[in-house]
Parts: structure tokens; C-alpha cells; sequence
């Protein structure tokens, strides 16, 4: 098929993002309050509170860095005011983003107190704000986009169906030239070794082999029991899937039939070329759709079977079920409903040219059900306690 | 109406798309080769459970898309449900 042109934002950088956010951006969990204020003062402007930034260190810290600067750097971001509590790592997340070409101005509140810095950050966020309303949309194509795929709340109509139309989707994008990811370490736990034979290349399954071991090997060291209800979740065991290995076969239908990944990622670390790449992620929806949103990722792919909430205030969410109960029950958080495949009234063909339509459609601008419903999880991936 | 689907034929349980009745024979489709397959259901089984095609006893493998999903850890008749009662992780 022909690559299908979308109407995206071009970034500085080249990079092509499908939104135009002017977030405000605390670099820890005590700038909170004055980032919110700042969003409330400058309507149409985007505060993401978290609650972390004080105190991590090494590879915790790194980490955080790596999400908090990349989040800012996304494409679908055009200026970013920070809030810090004090200047140095401040202005360390604001020299990461500059990287980019973007605007992006940052300030302390040590010196100042919270009003003052309400104050000034105010005014740089409206005049980032009018800036960012005059960037016009213009004629880009979709292999331009960095799209990333993790399922939630599944059960096994994921595994039918819901998940094998992303794979679907998956190979014609990577087909085309897109940029794709998947990653949910823990839950690849029982297809490992299949999932180690769709590497590009025997030393990217190895890599995948040793993210997979070492997070394999943390679960073991802390769990009490078979981690039955915190994985499998208690959702996706009222929806039928009964152990890790049936929902990691299931999992990792999403990843199509085709395309091989050429590269493993650390956590939010970008993909340094186009193609299928591994992320090591959490399984947990929001924690690694955060991670995606801070790699680059512009729109993400995200089956679920029992119903499933998340969005992310900077990456749309487009969702996909193919649960009758839950496309019928929660009709407003679902995108596409792909239930008829399992009445063998639509084909995973089908259902594939249906979502990748709808990305195009989402590219375009329109709103997923998560944005519109204001879902904006932004969660940040913490990997031991803080000093 | 299909009633469920089963990934593999060597798969040894399938998935109800439907809320099957017990009593009931329900008709099912293996989804690699298309071939059709009926069973009894000894229990209800509710939509996206799973139901035992084959009889199998304690220790024996689940066999799922193909591949092995987890222990036998009660006895199971073919037409029953298979799901946390009967069926336990290898892992972890």
C-alpha cells in the first residue's frame, strides 16, 4: 500500500509530532503546586506533576533525567517551561530539551518563593503559548511517526484479536519505514525464547535475552508467592487468562508476524533508527506508556480486554478492544471496537486497515477517547529507594 | 455461531467467544487450520475462559497458541473449565 500522508507538527529537529502542547514542567514533586498554577493561570498550557526528583542517584537518576528531559523533548511538545526547586538540575533539564531546537526557559523557586515564580513563569508560558497557536500543521507522511504499542488489562480476547490487529498494523508500518516499539519485559516471561528468535540478529536476541533475565531475575529475588493477581492482574484473571505464559504468548501477538526488532532500548531511551526496537519496560500501562512518551513515541497503540483507562498527557492513546462486555460497557474509552472478529465478521486484515486509519485520523488531530476523557497519567519509573 | 476458538491444533483447551451454557455442545473453529470442533461443556464456561479439549491429569501440560502456558494442577474432563483452579503457573 501507499504511505499515507498525516498533517503533523515539524519539529526543529525534523522530528514530526501530532500534537502542539506548551507544557510546564516540574523538574521535582515540590514545583507541583507552582507548575499547576502556572497551567491554571495560562489556559491551553500543560502541567504534568509527578512525584519524584529529589534525592535519586546513579543508575535511578539517570533515569529520571533521561524521562523528565525526554518527555520535554517529545515532538508533540513545541515549548517547555520547567519548575525546579532550585537552579542546577533545573537547568540541566532545560539544557537536555534545548538539545532539541525547541523553546524552553527554566526557573527556580530557592531565592524566589512560589509567587514570583508563578509570576514569571506565567508570563513565558503565554508568550510560548501564542507562539505555539501560529505553528501551522503541514503535509508529512506517516512513516514519519514513532508509534509504540503495550496492551492492558487483557484477557483472551487480546490474544484473538485485539492484539494481533496491532501485530497487523505492526508489520504494515514497519513495512512502509515507521519507527515501532513494544516492551513489557515481565511479561514476555513463558515466550522468552520466542520472542528471543524475532531479534534482527542473534546478538540483538541476546540483548533482548539479558534485559529479560535480569528483570526475571529482580521478580524472583522480591516475590512472596506466584505474583497470581499481580500477574497475571485480578482483571486479567476475571477475563479468563490464567497464567504469565498464556498472557506473554498473547502479549506478543502485537508484534505481528513479520517484522523483526534491530535493537533493545533502555528505559525511555530513544530508538536510534527506524524499524521494530525492544524497549525494557514495566508492564504496568502507565509507567511504560510514560517511558514511550519520554522516548520520542507520538502516538501509541493500546489494546485491552477488560477495559483499561490510561492516557498520557503528551502521547495519545489510541484504544482497541475486541471484548463484546467491554466495547458495550465502556463504549467511551474504546477507539476501536474489533469485537466482530471474534464472530468471524471481520478479518485481522481488516481490522488492521481499521487502526491504521484511525492513526492517521489521530495524526490528523483528532482527539482519542483518553485525551478527550482527560486521562494524563504520567508516571515515572523509580528503580529503588531514594538516598 | 461459533462459540469458541481455538489458536493451534495442538492447543489442548479453547476460548469461549461466547457464554457457553453447561450441557451445552458448543461449536468451535481451530483458527490455523478452520476446522470445525464441537464439545460438551461439563460447566459453564463464561466468555474468554477457557474449556478443556482433551482429558488431563495433575502435572500434565496446558497447550496454548501452540505453546506451553502452565501445569495441570487438578484433574480435567474434557468439556470442563480451565482456568486458576486447575491450571498454575510454571514460572515464578
Amino acid at each position: 500500500m501507499n504511505t499515507p500522508k498525516i498533517l503533523g507538527y515539524r519539529r526543529e529537529n525534523g522530528r514530526v509530532g501530532v500534537r502542539n502542547h506548551v507544557v510546564i514542567l516540574p523538574l521535582d514533586d515540590l514545583s507541583n503546586a507552582a507548575c499547576e498554577a502556572v497551567a491554571n493561570n495560562i489556559k491551553g498550557t500543560l502541567a504534568i506533576p509527578h512525584p519524584y526528583g529529589r534525592l535519586q542517584f546513579g543508575e535511578d537518576l539517570t533515569l529520571f533525567f533521561r524521562t523528565i528531559i525526554g518527555a520535554g523533548a517529545n515532538p508533540n511538545v513545541a515549548a517547555v517551561v520547567v519548575i525546579g526547586i532550585e537552579p542546577e538540575w533545573t537547568e540541566r533539564v532545560v539544557s537536555g530539551i534545548a538539545q532539541t531546537g525547541k523553546p524552553v526557559k527554566g526557573f527556580a523557586i530557592e531565592r524566589h518563593g512560589d509567587l514570583q515564580t508563578i509570576a514569571e513563569a506565567s508570563r513565558q508560558a503565554k508568550e510560548y503559548l501564542q507562539r505555539a497557536s501560529e505553528l501551522q500543521r503541514t503535509e508529512c507522511s506517516l512513516d514519519e511517526l514513532y508509534i509504540s504499542v503495550k496492551c492492558g488489562e487483557s484477557d483472551t480476547t487480546s490474544g484473538l484479536a485485539s492484539n494481533p490487529t496491532v501485530g497487523n498494523a505492526i508489520d504494515e508500518l514497519v513495512a512502509m519505514g515507521a519507527t515501532t516499539s513494544f516492551g513489557e519485559t515481565s511479561e514476555i516471561t513463558g515466550a522468552e525464547l520466542v520472542c528471543k528468535e524475532r531479534a534482527a540478529t542473534p546478538a540483538v536476541g541476546e540483548a533482548f535475552m539479558k534485559a529479560w533475565t535480569a528483570y526475571n531475575d529482580l521478580i524472583v529475588s522480591h516475590k512472596t508467592d506466584d505474583l497470581s493477581g499481580s500477574q497475571p492482574t485480578q482483571g486479567n484473571i476475571r477475563g479468563g487468562l490464567t497464567t504469565i505464559e498464556e498472557k506473554a504468548f498473547g502479549n506478543l501477538q502485537k508484534i505481528g508476524k513479520q517484522a523483526r526488532y534491530v535493537g533493545v532500548l533502555k528505559p525511555a531511551e530513544a530508538p536510534r533508527g527506524k524499524g521494530l526496537w525492544f524497549m525494557d519496560t514495566s508492564s504496568a500501562a502507565a509507567e511504560a506508556v510514560t517511558l514511550w512518551a519520554a522516548s520520542g513515541a507520538v502516538v501509541h497503540l493500546f489494546p485491552t480486554g477488560q477495559g483499561n483507562v490510561i492516557g498520557n498527557p503528551i502521547l495519545p492513546v489510541i484504544k482497541l478492544s475486541a471484548n463484546p462486555i467491554t466495547c458495550q460497557t465502556m463504549s467511551e474509552h474504546i477507539d476501536l471496537d474489533v469485537s466482530a472478529i471474534l464472530r468471524g465478521e471481520m478479518t485481522l486484515d481488516q481490522a488492521g486497515d481499521k487502526l491504521l486509519d484511525l492513526i492517521v485520523r489521530t495524526a490528523n488531530g483528532r482527539l482519542t477517547a483518553a485525551e478527550a476523557l482527560g486521562h494524563r497519567e504520567f508516571v515515572l519509573t523509580k528503580l529503588y529507594v531514594s538516598a | 455461531m461459533i462459540q469458541f476458538l481455538v489458536h493451534e491444533r495442538s492447543d489442548n483447551v479453547g476460548v469461549a467467544t461466547v457464554d457457553i451454557k453447561a450441557g451445552e455442545v458448543a461449536k468451535g473453529l481451530f483458527m490455523d487450520t478452520q476446522a470445525p470442533v464441537k464439545v460438551r461443556a461439563l460447566t459453564a464456561i463464561p466468555l474468554g475462559h477457557k474449556v478443556g479439549l482433551r482429558d488431563l491429569k495433575m502435572g500434565d501440560t496446558v497447550i496454548k497458541y501452540g505453546h506451553d502456558i502452565g501445569r495441570v494442577t487438578a484433574t480435567i474432563q474434557v468439556g470442563e473449565h480451565v482456568h486458576i483452579h486447575n491450571l498454575r503457573t510454571k514460572r515464578w
